[in-house]
């Protein structure tokens, strides 16, 4: 029964911080059709950066917003000097791109902070007790801000005017240039928050496993699921398929060892490709 | 008022075939003259150019972007490392077999699942399904070894119990090259045949194809098959030349390679791929020698400069030519 | 105020305009009339940057369109309401109507008046503001495009065929629409299966034919001899 309880707080407290990679990656599918193979990489980079930041402000939330505005400016770079000349092409040479994006990345963190582990230290110290169990706070905190974080780009999108325009342009591209809406900047700034999502993913993350070059793949991969589960394009979608796939993982994990606990993600993620390829909790359009 | 010239062969200019000849010939004489480490360095082209080309049967030909390819890779060489470690005395046939019947088992499973997916998300299903292989390679111990993986004896020579000599480098050199060079002439057989032209004509209009009528699964279904049996050749080939398998060439980097050879070399050509992977091979090579293990970072900035502007690869204008 | 001089497009390899010439002078209401698929949509879609513009000039008080992206149109007064009516389906109708009304230098005084402008013209979108475009009927699609338009307080809208699938009712609003826009001194490019509706609005009418503009009248003339548009429309 311990059991249970603890890695459905595991389950959860993981589902927050992949919905919030998701929803950075799923922003960006929805307005302009790319993949970005690089986004847990982005994650991992931002990691690393909030790892420095810390190291020399002593700041959990300087680390946070610092990585968060690294990152954002470094996608806003990418997206324009290698994807906006890639627009109009066949799919697959994005995909390839955000691949080739994504080996840089992981070799220039490697070169830039050496093959140790980092560390980032926990924001809020100590456990709380649930029954007779201890559960680390900061996993909490991790949770709630992770929530937080998505409620905000849920209101940015909802309301003020920059949220119309980047739902409006994923809607119909060519109808808001219509309307003046200067597209290629609104790409440009969908990319950048993807981005910034990323990387305060990976500064959340940091504490729970260190930081490391090879954080990133793992991150990618179930977000992929996650996104295509949860609808592409579907941010609330995503969000609940996230915590889905990580409380079926985390209870997984109590039968089968970890790393194959993550096969449960890809059994989800076959079956709704065959059966509701919309969308697990997306209605099928009739 | 001047001649037209003329009408543009079906066939690929004998120019082409005299380049060929002239590059196999090469090849051929290589070991001879090249030092060891160029001589394996040379075989191992050979046998990444086979994947290559392998997967250019789906990418270039079909239109199907995979990332799966490790896994056929690797499971022909778990296969091939199956056979030489129960049997023996080990047997290069029975590996072959074996090789190919796990990796044709693979394509069999993705190819189900997988045709039935569209663009993109036949992609991210094949990358979920070489990592599925690769979970359970790694953690299934007790059957291959886990982390370490499998070492074995390379086998001998022996073709229908003709021949029992062992492999020198420039022998195996040869055997792989006849290999390689039986599987491009048998794979471009079938792309210029009928069944090729339906997978191109998949390529360029899957809708306008299945409303001629064709069954548009059953080709994908067959083409992902053709391809997954020669990356599992290639996958024995590299068991023989190592004389291990490792989970490392399941892992999806594998597969990220594989695609970058066929975009710096030209999909669609078959020969392409080939190139590709001699390009990269090299570079990392010459690259590594400066930069240790970050060859990657300049080596991913000149692949992504390569698909923006030259998309379609080096020897990518040799693909009108080659394809009827 | 918007001239296009032997302009001449294409989509991919087919060429779908050979030479057209047409003008619309500030205020004017001019009439663009054609069987279905001879080039009236494909006018509209070059003028908008969406089609391939292989020949000729389209100016527009002056100034080359040449080499203005998409989203420059509207900041210079062109408003686009398309056949499909294409509104937002997914955001309501007040956020449609933000598209356009979100403009730079739009106080908050401005934005109110032509929000309460063109809540008269069109009482029902008050009414349904907050509701999801894509649950708006056939009609009050029809209006929002123009609506929405109008948020741009354009110099000239080019309007494709606004009465396509209405009911007469509709066509009668419409109508109406049409001739207040142009008492309110906005430039109309009107396209039109519907030629009485379009000889009465419009003061000038090209029609076209093939690809290319095949007759240019004044509305009087056309209605003094109804031989061209038998001959152009068939009816």
């Amino acid at each position: 029964m311990d059991q249970i309880l603890v890695q459905t707080l595991h389950g959860l407290v993981n589902g927050m911080v992949l919905a919030m990679v998701a929803s950075g990656l799923t922003l960006i599918f929805g307005i302009m059709d790319i993949v970005n193979f690089a986004h847990g990489d982005l994650l991992m980079l931002g990691a690393f950066v909030g790892a420095s930041v810390l190291g020399v402000t002593g700041n959990y939330w300087l680390a946070l917003l610092g990585a968060a505005l690294v990152i954002a400016a470094l996608g806003a770079v990418l997206q324009v000097t290698t994807l906006r000349p890639l627009i109009g092409r066949d799919p697959l040479t994005t995909i390839l791109a955000t691949f080739g994006i994504s080996l840089v990345i992981q070799k220039y963190a490697l070169w830039q902070w050496g093959p140790s582990v980092r560390r980032i230290s926990e924001p809020v110290p100590g456990d709380f007790t649930l029954f007779h169990l201890q559960y680390p706070w900061y996993r909490i905190a991790t949770a709630v801000l992770a929530g937080l974080i998505l409620g905000g780009l849920w209101l940015f999108l909802k309301y003020g005017k920059y949220g119309i325009w980047i739902r409006a342009t994923t809607q119909d591209r060519v109808m808001a240039q219509a309307m003046g809406i200067p597209v290629p900047l609104v790409y440009t700034a969908v990319f950048a928050i993807g981005s910034a999502m990323a990387a305060a993913s990976g500064v959340l993350f940091g504490p729970f496993a260190g930081v490391t070059q090879t954080m990133g793949f793992d991150f990618t991969l179930r977000a992929f699921i996650v996104v295509v589960v949860g609808g592409m394009g579907n941010l609330g979608g995503s969000i609940l398929a996230s915590i889905f796939v990580s409380l079926l993982e985390s209870y997984a994990a109590i039968v089968v060892s970890p790393a194959q606990a993550v096969i449960v993600s890809f059994v989800v993620l076959v079956l709704t490709m065959l059966f509701r390829p919309t969308g697990l909790f997306v209605p099928t359009p009739k | 008022m001047t001649a037209m010239p003329a009408a543009r062969p079906r066939s690929p200019a004998v120019g082409y075939w005299i380049g060929f000849a002239v590059v196999v010939g090469l090849l051929v004489v290589a070991p001879l003259v090249l030092p060891p480490f160029w001589q394996r360095f040379a075989t191992e082209i050979l046998i990444w150019g086979l994947l290559a080309m392998s997967s250019d049967i789906l990418i270039g030909y079909t239109g199907m972007v995979s990332f799966g390819h490790s896994a056929f890779f690797g499971l022909g060489m778990y296969g091939a490392a199956a056979a030489l470690l129960t049997v023996k005395p080990p047997s290069l046939g029975l590996a072959v077999l074996y090789g190919l019947v796990a990796a044709g088992g693979a394509a069999v499973f993705v190819a189900y699942f997988a045709t039935r997916l569209r663009d993109i998300y036949f992609a991210i299903s094949t990358l979920v399904f070489s990592q599925i292989f690769y979970v359970i390679i790694f953690t299934w111990t007790e059957v291959t070894g886990g982390e370490n993986g499998l070492t074995f004896g390379q086998p001998r020579l022996s073709l229908l119990g003709l021949g029992s000599d062992r492999f020198t480098p420039t022998t195996f050199h040869w055997f792989v090259l006849a290999v390689v060079l039986i599987s491009y002439l048998l794979v471009r057989r079938i792309t210029q045949s009928p069944f090729g032209q339906v997978l191109q004509s998949i390529r360029e209009n899957e809708p306008r194809t299945r409303a001629i009528g064709y069954h548009v699964e059953r080709y994908k279904i067959v083409a992902v098959m053709l391809s997954g049996l020669f990356a599992g050749l290639a996958g024995v080939l590299y068991a023989f030349q190592n004389k291990f398998a490792a989970p490392d060439f399941v892992f999806f980097v594998v597969s990220g390679e594989v695609v970058i050879f066929n975009v710096m070399g030209g999909m669609g050509t078959l020969v392409g791929p080939f190139a590709g992977a001699a390009f990269f091979l090299l570079l990392r090579e010459g690259l590594s020698r400066f930069l240790t293990e970050y060859y990657l970072i300049p080596l991913g900035i000149i692949f992504v400069i390569m698909i923006i502007f030259l998309p379609q690869g080096l020897l990518g204008f040799l693909r009108r030519r080659l394809n009827a | 105020m918007l001239v296009l001089e032997k302009v001449d497009a294409h989509y991919g390899k087919s060429h779908v305009l050979h030479g057209v010439s047409i003008e619309v002078r500030s205020g004017e209401v001019v009439g663009l009339l054609g069987r279905n698929g001879v080039g009236k949509t494909t006018t509209l879609k070059t003028i908008m940057g969406m089609a391939r513009r292989t020949g000729g000039r389209i100016t527009f008080e002056g100034r080359d369109l040449h080499g203005v992206p998409p989203h420059g149109l509207a900041g210079l007064g062109i408003a686009w309401v398309p056949e499909e009516r294409r509104i937002f389906r997914l955001l309501t109708v007040l956020e449609n109507l933000r598209t356009g009304l979100d403009r730079a230098g739009m106080t908050p005084e401005r934005r109110e008046a032509l929000l309460e402008k063109v809540y008269t013209y069109f009482p029902i979108l008050k009414e349904r503001r907050n509701q999801a475009g894509g649950t708006l009927s056939g009609g009050e699609q029809q209006m929002l495009a123009i609506a929405r338009a109008m948020m741009l307080e354009p110099k000239i809208i080019l309007l494709d065929e606004p009465t396509e699938g209405l009911m007469p009712r509709m066509v009668a609003q419409i109508q109406e629409i049409v001739h207040a826009l142009h008492r309110d001194g906005v430039a109309i490019l009107l396209v039109e299966q519907n030629v009485p509706l379009t000889l009465d609005a419009a003061g000038r009418v090209y029609i076209m034919e093939k690809g290319a503009v095949r007759h240019h009248a004044s509305s009087a003339e056309l209605r003094a001899d109804q031989r061209v548009i038998h001959e152009y429309l068939g009816v």
